[in-house]
Order: C-alpha cells, then sequence, then structure tokens
C-alpha cells in the first residue's frame, strides 16, 4: 500500500503547528504531506504582527526554519488557492483548474477580519489588519496620512493601533462597546486602560456607532457615528472582530454552526471523517477560540489522531490571555468578570502606579476563578497556574494581589504548582516536564526554551520558566556552577573584582592568590588577560603578559585556517582618504595578500605569513595608519553611514559622530568583541540596531541603543535613552561599557549578557542614567584611565627589536612554513585544499622531469 | 619528551642532534618552532623550565601552527591547546585529550652547553 496523502489547507500558525507535530511523530513516514497557503508567505508570527512597524522582517516573523519543508518531505504551495473540495471522489480542486486527490485533509483556514456593513466601507485606504500583505497595504496608505483610526477596541484592534503609532500617525481608537476589551476586562479595567493608553498619545472614543463613512473636509474619510459626532482622518483599520473562513467547507456539505463555523468533535474531525478542522475556522462545542494555543492543542490531536493515536482529544480550551498593548501590561484569566453564581471578588487599585488587579475565587474561597492585571502582570504565571490547576489557594486571597511585602509573597512561589501544571500553553509543557530537563542537566534558560520549546511562541511564560528553572535548581543544590574552569573558583566578574580590588596585576598573583595550580589553562589565561587589559590597559605583549595572549593577541593579527594571519588597521568610521587606499594597495599587493572588505567598513588582507607581519606593519604605521585591533576582544569598528554631510535626509554628522567614538574607545578590551555603529538619520542605513552599540541621529540629536546584535542570534538594540547631547552620549557610553566590562561572563556578547540581566534593560537604565549604584563616577573614572593609556600596539611593537625577533617560523632557519600552498581564484590568493595539494604534489615532480 | 636546562648531556659525535637556539631565547611558557630534518617542524616549549617537543602540525586542521598555542594544565596533564580548533594535546606523549586516537609526533631535546638541541629521529 502507498503513503496516504494528507493535505493541510491553510499555511497560518495552526497549519503549520500541525506539520511541526507530525513531524516529531515516528508514524509519519507513512504520509505524505502537503500544505497549501494563500498568502505568499509561508506560516508566520501572526501575534507579533505588529513588530512589522517597529522593525522586524517577513523573515524575523517566519515559524519556518530553513530547509523545514525539505527536511521533513513536506510539500509545500504558497500563494496557491483552493476553491472546492470534492468529497465524493476526494480530490480539491485548484483555482488554477487543477485537481489533486487526498486521503485526509485538514482545513486550518483560519479566519478573516470582519468589517461591519456600514456604507463607505469599500472607501480607499480602508484596510484590515490580519496579513503581512495587509500590513504592507497599511505602510503604502500610511505615507500620505496624518491621521489614523482604528475601529475595534477589542485585543487586536489595539493592536493594530500601536501598529499606526508606529507608522507615525496621529492615532484614534473607535469602540462601540463603552469600555476597551469589553470581552477581557472589567469596567475598572477598562478605564485604567483607555487613560493609560490616551497618556500614550492614542485617543480612545468609546460608546461610538459609526453610521457611515464620507469625504471628510480637512482630511481623507469623515466616520459619522450614530450619537451625531463624527471624526475625521485620513486612513480606517477594521478591526471588529474576526469570522471563521468556512466557505469551502459550507460548500462541500460539512456540518456548520448556525453563525458560522465549522462543526468539530473531540477529535477534531469535521463531519466527514476524512477531513478535520483546525484553529479559528473551527467551531467545537458551539465555539470558536480566537487564540493561538487552543489552535496549537488543535493541531496536536488531529496530528496525533491522523498518525492513529486516538488517545488524544480536544476538551476546550482556556482564553486566558496576557499581552504588552501599547506597552501596557494588560492580562485576563478565566472568569474575569466574576459570572461564576456565588463567585466573590478582591481589587487592588493602584492610581499613584496605574496598577488594577482583580482576582474572582468562588463561593467557599478556595479556588480561583479568574483575574484580570492591569499595568503590571508579572504574577499572570502563577494566577493562571492556580485558575488551570484549580489548586487551593492562600487562605487569604488577596495575599494573591497585594504587593510583595518582606518576602511574605511566598504563597505565590512556583513552588506551590503541581506538578502536572502547565506552564507554557501554547506548547503545552507542564511543570514536570520542565524540572525532569533541569535535572537532566539543561541548566541554561536559552537551552531549557530551546529544548522544550517553552516560552518560544507568545513568550508569555517566559519569567515563569526561568522562575522554575532558579527554584528546580535551588531545590537541587545545584547552583548554577560559575567556576571560569578548573583554575578559578569564580565566575570572570568575581574575578574582574577580585583584581580591581586587589590592584592584581599579573596571572602569576592572580593564581596564586585566587586559583588552583601556577599553569592554568587557554580558558582562564586569555580570560586573565583580557581583565587586565580592561582594568590596567598594560602594554599586553610584556614579558608578564605574553605567554597569557590567545594567538591573535599574540601576533596582533587574526589567524586563519592555514596558520597565516589576516591585517585590518584602523579605518576610524569607514573613512579613508584616497592615499591611505592606495597604500593599502600597495601592501597587498607587495605582499600578495587576499584583500577583502569587511562588514564593519574596513579592509581585510590576508595571508600574511607570521614573518610577514613586522614588515607589513611596518610599512602601515609609516603611512599612519594604527593597529585596528581586529585581532582582539576589545571595540571592533564604528560603522557608519555618509550622514548630514553629504546625504539629503541626514540630520546630523553621522561620520564625525562615528570617528570621535572609535578614536575614543579604540583598543579597549572586553569580555567579547564590540561593534558600534552610527546612523545619520531614522532610516538606519548604517544598521547600528544591530550593534553591541548603536547611535542614531535624531533632530534633537542622538538616540543611543545598546545590546544589540547581528550573526548567529539576531536582536534588536535596546533604546537606552534618546535626544541626547554629544556630552550625555559619551557619558552613557562610558559608564553602559565599563558596566558591561565588569559585569560581563567570558565571551558574553552584550545581547546575551543583557538577556541574562536581572532587571533587563531597565536595570540598565538605573545604572547608567539615573546612577542607581552610585557607581558612575567610578565607571567613567575606569574608562578615562584606558583611554588616557592607550598605545597603537603595533606601533610599539615594531619600535622593539626585542619583540620583533618573535615574528619568525622557525627559530633555527630563515625558511618560511613549507605547508603553506596556495592556488589563485578571481585575481587573487586563496589557501589551497586538500585534494589540491595533493594534486601539487603529484604534478610537481612530473613536470620536474619532464623539464629535465 | 622533556630534559631540565639546568641538565648536562653527555654528548656524543650523533649527528641525528639539530640546534634549536640558545636556551636563552625560548620563554616560559611561549612555544617556538624548530624546522627538523628538511621538511619536518617541532613546536617547542619551556615551562617551569622544562623543555618539550611535538610535531608542530595539528592534524586537525593541517596547519603547522601548534608552536602558537597555550600551555594548559588540564587535569593534571600539561598540554598545549591547537590554536585553530582548540584541541588540547599532552606535551610529554602527543596525544590529544578529545581524541585518544590522535597523536603527535614527540622530540627528544637535550642542552648542549648553553644550546638547545632536537633529535631529528
Amino acid at each position: 500500500m502507498g503513503k496516504q496523502k494528507v493535505i493541510v489547507i491553510g499555511n497560518g500558525m495552526v497549519g503549520h503547528k500541525f506539520l511541526e507535530t507530525v513531524a516529531t511523530l515516528p508514524e509519519n513516514c507513512a504520509f505524505e504531506m502537503k500544505i497549501i497557503g494563500e498568502e505568499p508567505n509561508t506560516a508566520y508570527d501572526r501575534v507579533h504582527l505588529s513588530e512589522f512597524f517597529s522593525g522586524k522582517t517577513a523573515g524575523d516573523l517566519s515559524l519556518v526554519p530553513d530547509n523545514f519543508y525539505q527536511d521533513n518531505s513536506l510539500k509545500v504551495a504558497s500563494s496557491t488557492q483552493v476553491t472546492e473540495i470534492d468529497r465524493i471522489n476526494k480530490e480539491i480542486h485548484y483555482a488554477n483548474g487543477n485537481n489533486e486527490k487526498y486521503d485526509k485533509l485538514v482545513l486550518a483556514t483560519g479566519s478573516y477580519p470582519f468589517v461591519p456593513p456600514i456604507p463607505g466601507k469599500d472607501r480607499d485606504n480602508v484596510f484590515v489588519y490580519r496579513t503581512i500583505e495587509d500590513l504592507k497595504l497599511i505602510a503604502e496608505g500610511a505615507k500620505n496620512s496624518r491621521v489614523g483610526v482604528v475601529i475595534g477596541g477589542g485585543l487586536l484592534g489595539l493592536e493594530a493601533a500601536k501598529a499606526l503609532k508606529d507608522l507615525g500617525l496621529e492615532t484614534h481608537v473607535v469602540e462601540f462597546a463603552p469600555q476597551l476589551m469589553a470581552i477581557q476586562l472589567d469596567e475598572t479595567g477598562g478605564e485604567l486602560l483607555r487613560k493609560k493608553i490616551e497618556n500614550l498619545g492614542v485617543s480612545v472614543h468609546t460608546s461610538k456607532n459609526t453610521k457611515q463613512i464620507t469625504d471628510g473636509g480637512n482630511f481623507h474619510h469623515k466616520l459619522c457615528f450614530a450619537d451625531g459626532s463624527f471624526l475625521e482622518t485620513d486612513l480606517i483599520l477594521f478591526s471588529a472582530g474576526i469570522r471563521p473562513r468556512d466557505d469551502l467547507a459550507k460548500q462541500s456539505g460539512l456540518d456548520m454552526g448556525e453563525r458560522g463555523g465549522i462543526v468539530i468533535n473531540d477529535r477534531c474531525q469535521t463531519s466527514d471523517p476524512d477531513i478535520y478542522a483546525i484553529g479559528e475556522c473551527a467551531l467545537w462545542d458551539n465555539k470558536i477560540f480566537g487564540l493561538v494555543a487552543p489552535g496549537y492543542q488543535m493541531a496536536k490531536v488531529a496530528a496525533n489522531q491522523i498518525c492513529q493515536d486516538q488517545s488524544d482529544q480536544f476538551t476546550g480550551a482556556d482564553m486566558s490571555t496576557k499581552l504588552k498593548l501599547l506597552g501596557v501590561d494588560v492580562a485576563s484569566i478565566g472568569d474575569a468578570h466574576g459570572r461564576t453564581p456565588g463567585s466573590l471578588s478582591y481589587k487592588l487599585i493602584d492610581d499613584i502606579n496605574g496598577i488594577y488587579k482583580k482576582v474572582v475565587v468562588d463561593a467557599k474561597r478556595k479556588k480561583l476563578l479568574g483575574a484580570i492585571l492591569i499595568g503590571e502582570a508579572d504574577s499572570y504565571g502563577t494566577l493562571l497556574q492556580f485558575a488551570l490547576n484549580e489548586s487551593p489557594i492562600p487562605n487569604k486571597p488577596e495575599q494573591l494581589i497585594l504587593p510583595a511585602n518582606d518576602g511574605d509573597n511566598a504563597a505565590l512561589g512556583v513552588e506551590a504548582l503541581p506538578d502536572e501544571a502547565q506552564i507554557c500553553s501554547c506548547n503545552n509543557v507542564s511543570k514536570a516536564e520542565l524540572c525532569t530537563k533541569v535535572r537532566e542537566g539543561c541548566i541554561d534558560l536559552g537551552e531549557l526554551k530551546s529544548c522544550t520549546k517553552a516560552g518560544t511562541s507568545c513568550g508569555g511564560c517566559a519569567p515563569l520558566v526561568k522562575q522554575i528553572l532558579d527554584s528546580e535548581l535551588a531545590k537541587q543544590g545545584l547552583e548554577v556552577k560559575k567556576d571560569l574552569c578548573e583554575h578559578f573558583p569564580y565566575s570572570r566578574q568575581e574575578l574582574f573584582h577580585l583584581a580591581r580590588v586587589h590592584k592584581i596585576k599579573t596571572f602569576e598573583d592572580l593564581i596564586e592568590q585566587h586559583g588552583k595550580g601556577n599553569i592554568g589553562c587557554d580558558i582562564c589565561k586569555p580570560t586573565a588577560a583580557s581583565i587586565f587589559a580592561s582594568l590596567w590597559n598594560e602594554y599586553i605583549l610584556n614579558n608578564g603578559h605574553a605567554g597569557l595572549q590567545d594567538t591573535n593577541d599574540y601576533y596582533l593579527a587574526n589567524m586563519q585556517k592555514d596558520g597565516t594571519y589576516s591585517v585590518v588597521p584602523r579605518v576610524a568610521g569607514g573613512e579613508i582618504t584616497p592615499d591611505k587606499l592606495i597604500v593599502l594597495g600597495q601592501v597587498a599587493k607587495k605582499y600578495d595578500l587576499y584583500t577583502k572588505i569587511t562588514g564593519g567598513q574596513r579592509v581585510d588582507l590576508f595571508g600574511a605569513r607570521v614573518d610577514q607581519l613586522p614588515k607589513i606593519w611596518s610599512e602601515l604605521v609609516a603611512a599612519g595608519f594604527e593597529s585596528g585591533h581586529a585581532y582582539g576582544k576589545s571595540v571592533r569598528t564604528v560603522k557608519s553611514c555618509v550622514g548630514s554631510t553629504w546625504c539629503r535626509y541626514g540630520v546630523q554628522d553621522s561620520v564625525g559622530q562615528a570617528i570621535h567614538l572609535e578614536e575614543r574607545y579604540k583598543g579597549l578590551r572586553s569580555p567579547h568583541k564590540l561593534k558600534f555603529a552610527v546612523s545619520g538619520c531614522t532610516r538606519e542605513c548604517a544598521e547600528a540596531q544591530s550593534k553591541d552599540v548603536g547611535v542614531i541621529a535624531t533632530e534633537k540629536g542622538w538616540n543611543l541603543y545598546v545590546c544589540g546584535n547581528g550573526g548567529m542570534k539576531p536582536r534588536h538594540a535596546d533604546l537606552l535613552a534618546s535626544d541626547l547631547t554629544d556630552q550625555a552620549l559619551i557619558q552613557y557610553t562610558d559608564r553602559f561599557l565599563m558596566f558591561y566590562i565588569s559585569t560581563a561572563d567570558r565571551l558574553q556578547r552584550t545581547s546575551v549578557w543583557l538577556d541574562n540581566l536581572e532587571g533587563g534593560i531597565d536595570y540598565v537604565k538605573d545604572v547608567v542614567i539615573n546612577d542607581s549604584l552610585g557607581i558612575g563616577k567610578e565607571l567613567e573614572d575606569q574608562m578615562h584611565h584606558v583611554i588616557n593609556t592607550y598605545q597603537c600596539e603595533w606601533k610599539t611593537t615594531i619600535e622593539s627589536p626585542e619583540k620583533m625577533k618573535r615574528f619568525t617560523h622557525f627559530v633555527n632557519s630563515k625558511q618560511s612554513d613549507q605547508k603553506l600552498q596556495y592556488v589563485r581564484e578571481r585575481g587573487q590568493k586563496r589557501p589551497a585544499t586538500q585534494a589540491e595539494k595533493q594534486e601539487m604534489l603529484n604534478t610537481i615532480p612530473f613536470k620536474e622531469a619532464a623539464t629535465h | 619528551m622533556s630534559t631540565t636546562a639546568t641538565e648536562s648531556a653527555n654528548l656524543t659525535g650523533d649527528t641525528s642532534w639539530q640546534t634549536v637556539c640558545p636556551i636563552e631565547e625560548i620563554h616560559e611558557n611561549i612555544g617556538v618552532c624548530a624546522l627538523v630534518g628538511e621538511n619536518e617542524q617541532a613546536a617547542i616549549f619551556k615551562v617551569k623550565d622544562k623543555f618539550y617537543a611535538i610535531s608542530n602540525l595539528d592534524p586537525f586542521s593541517d596547519a603547522a601552527v601548534i608552536s602558537r598555542g597555550l600551555i594548559c594544565n588540564i587535569k593534571g596533564s600539561l598540554c598545549v591547546a591547537s590554536p585553530i580548533f582548540k584541541q588540547h594535546f599532552c606535551l610529554m606523549s602527543g596525544t590529544c585529550l578529545e581524541d585518544n586516537s590522535v597523536q603527535l609526533k614527540t622530540y627528544a631535546l637535550r642542552v648542549n652547553g648553553s644550546i638547545l638541541e632536537i633529535q631529528n629521529t
């Protein structure tokens, strides 16, 4: 018997989850799988759609790992429409006239935005908010608009309002009901949310029934409300709820709900047992679930059912939700309105801090039925667990929402949760599963998240996952081991402080006073060298320090795969005179160095032998070049766009600022490399938000971003401070860098450092801007010391005949390394491959023989 | 193999011994590379006044770089870490700590007056 063919219609979050689940099941090889999507993109994260306007790309939002379809032998069709299901012949019809047979069909067609039948709804510059394509249209429409209105003040409407705000529009929200988020919040909550959102510059109009949209006087449209009032705007976004996309199912005669939705049973089967429906198109127990977590559960059930595990059933889902709407924390759990007969509630209203918390408990005050959290939702995870698991709540339920007081908030700790507590509802991960993984050795938060998938979808449970990790480690008496290596029972941060406080300047002293043995290793020696350099900034090839340096630092160049080195002179800000550029070319030509432009706007010269390095650098130094420190865990480059000097759009001199920063921080050694960039306007051509330190010019000064990263795990930088003067920019950067240098782990980039820093960016802001630790001056002084003791390491080296002696390959011969062999490609040399080396061995004697 | 700097060797006219360099040119914990015979390379280290010599060829990268590695004490054995992919090689035996099946050639050393010599075998 051939493989059974399963076709999934709809390549959204839920359809994709179905494939992901099947791919993990051992039975999946019995099936031939195909997924069809009408959008040009394959599955992406619709929950975080508004981030498309705050800088994320369609690629960032994608849920499909590279090669996912190939690796799992899945077929995929995008921009493809299915027009009909022929259940009798078990085939689907495509819009292009083709047919395809199926054995099992999974409908994951999702929903469409509901647009109320208001006259004028079809005017131009009126949009809905559902897909990346919608967002592109909105962005296009926003270009010529000043004012935008979202019709609908629900959860999605507020997300959409954030999108309009990010696009720079004056933003309004119009809601039919008397309050915002009427489904999830009570009146008090709705009112506080309104206040908070209005403080952020979004106007909220409630109890407004839009009757008609006509031409506006001052703006493009005019919204006319039933109460006679009106509102003018250029752009309109409908976000008035969703409706299941069930027309395919309806045409094919499947059972439908009275108000739409494809009826499914507990196995997620429709009235045709070979057709399943999952996600927002499916109607279970007369309910449509408009959240992603229940859709994921259905996807898993359907996958298991199709792969012959009949035991997995869909038994309903929790509609609790936690979101950051326009930066405001909002959460709603279970029976938030207290509609359960006999239920009681506790409320905390904190006008000062803009916090509202409410818990709803049963008549016996034993169980938590629901909750609302606005302004602060840290306890969401724990409260949700109490509600979902019906676990007994504290005798005084008010403790659940009262502010923590000398740690007597213990009732709320994760330890109180039962093992079966579902921590991540998106990916159905229980507390027991997390604890087991921790016990098996998964003691790093990132690792725990990636191996369990907990906290990787909506992210709402991430703090809870961290708490479980910490509590489980503590329970096992297992402190997170921070020892640098077998020679030092300290973390890098601790060693840094030991060295600073005790003014330790040599490895011998450090290991004697605080370590074990007297030799060290390839981990502690370079770490110590880096700490000494950050603190005391002595010449790194001093006799005491030379033996600690990695080969890159030792030879002041970057070792390549064949043992030769690359040479990168500093080109501050990426600005270089034609004369100096010519020198680089001449040197490269003279020594036959492979030449490539780097991502940091410099020139990298590859293939220099150890014995060539001093000669090359003598020529470069004579021409006015300095070491670029490309070999060090240190400040690398400050990339810049051309800025206001030449660019029509630039608002500040980004090149000048970049050169200033690079000159200031050049040579600064740190736990890992540091990359900077400066953009001359908000178009961000220097990509500063992907750097450790990113500076973006504004009309009023400079925005300072920190802890961004490109590379393996891209991370957008966080805004540390806005509209800074030149002076404040330097002061904050000094403090930020030194704070990172004194607290980070070995080889920890700023991005990872921040992700692991308790309190995150707010804590960094507090330290850097508010000087909350009172160390601002100290950090600045440390930085000034490093800046004042800068030296070009290459200049120092070529001036010392003693140091120059080290740059030979053989200590007993003038020959150079005979292992080095090159071939030419695209006009330059490159290391020969093994096969090419072999060939050279074979052909050279042959040629010699032939000429004799 | 190792020898101490102060050891006085009983020298013979054996031609298999070759000059490396004056011993004061070798610094503690900083390797040098010596040409042995016509095309062999040895990495030579001085650690706590003792000399060690193993092949300079890193078998994992096929690059002649072992002499540029960092000296380590890994669980009691004295090693050098390859600067390319960071494997550790025992200075006494040449064995790779990460992969027992890989072993670098070791060389005998001796001090002749103030000159370090290596045996070409």
